[in-house]
């Protein structure tokens, strides 16, 4: 469980909010603050594999994902409804080491947060 | 600890409140501002989970001039209309807001 | 040889400019000399962008060097002694990659 839970709802490329919530996790990470991210809803693109940012010249969200936790983010977790709804599931993801979450584990998630950040 | 929801989309067009309703607790509040108040109609998609959330006790409040400023006349009943002083103290009542938008 | 672009603080704008060369000249003016070890994180740091899109944080330059040149070299001590005055911010700058975020 983490004091602050970053929610990232949005999808990665069609505004700057997934990109905004990638560095505030990571600039809170840099402060060493215990932060988990949740991706959920449109935000689980965000994970989605074969991404190729370079085509629209853009820096790749699943890689960056994908960095989390050799800077120090150990707690990436994806809301489980929000993959099936869009035929996904664990093995459409580029990260494998993010953590499934149903509606109850993510209510106790968010529950439990000293401070959530919306993106 | 317990959270304010935020929703500021309509659910006619956004599942918003829909995820918004999926992960609220119990000792949860919502607040419908913005073009969220288009989920307090009495045709709102949501009108059933709203119902629900409202019977397992989670407050759900309407930002009541948004509602006037797009002529929502016909709420639903479970949906309380508050001011801009009622979503200061929702704010102040509850640990952590959450915006869904 | 004329060194290519770069931006106020020093870092190269556009990263195909790189050559070992350019790293060479970037490093002299920072008074540092490369040797073996040097180029060895150097590529591990160029191999670092490619994996992730990202310039390394100090943090993530040490627990990366760690993962794949093991803890004698994952260490900010040794970092630090190649590349100062801080490591993570240098030697991004001598691989020609942007500057990091986050890192002070």
């Amino acid at each position: 469980m983490s004091a602050i839970v970053c929610i990232s709802r949005h999808s990665p490329y069609g505004s700057s909010l997934a990109r905004d919530a990638l560095d505030a996790v990571l600039a809170a990470a840099a402060f060493e603050q215990d932060i988990a991210l949740l991706l959920m809803d449109e935000g689980v693109w965000q994970a989605y594999r074969h991404q190729q940012a370079s085509a629209i010249e853009q820096k790749e969200l699943g890689k960056n994902l994908s960095a989390l936790a050799v800077f120090g983010v150990e707690k990436v977790y994806v809301h489980e409804r929000s993959l099936t709804r869009r035929g996904l599931d664990r093995d459409s993801l580029s990260l494998n080491n993010v953590q499934l979450l149903n509606d109850e584990a993510t209510r106790a998630l968010l529950a439990q947060a000293r401070q959530v950040l919306s993106f | 600890m317990s959270t304010l929801h935020t929703v500021n989309k309509s659910p006619f067009s956004n599942n918003s409140l829909e995820s918004c309703l999926q992960l609220c607790s119990e000792q949860d509040c919502i607040l419908l501002i913005e073009d969220g108040a288009y989920g307090a109609v009495a045709h709102s998609p949501c009108a059933g989970s709203l119902q629900q959330a409202s019977a397992r006790g989670i407050g759900i409040y309407v930002l009541q001039s948004d509602a006037q400023a797009r002529g929502l006349q016909d709420l639903l009943d479970n949906i309380e209309p508050t001011d801009y002083q009622g979503f200061v103290q929702l704010s102040c009542q509850h640990q952590c807001i959450q915006s869904w938008y | 040889m004329t060194l290519p672009s770069v931006d106020k603080d020093g870092y190269l704008l556009n990263l195909n400019d790189w050559s070992p060369e350019v790293a060479k000249s970037l490093a002299q003016a920072e008074n540092i000399e490369l040797t073996e070890d040097h180029w060895e994180i150097i590529t591990l740091v160029k191999a670092f962008y490619q994996e992730f899109d990202l310039s390394p944080t100090s943090r993530a330059l040490v627990r990366y060097v760690n993962q794949h040149l093991g803890p004698e070299k994952g260490r900010s001590i040794y970092l630090q002694t190649l590349f100062p005055p801080q490591p993570a911010l240098m030697v991004s700058k001598l691989a020609g990659l942007p500057r990091p975020a986050n890192c002070f």
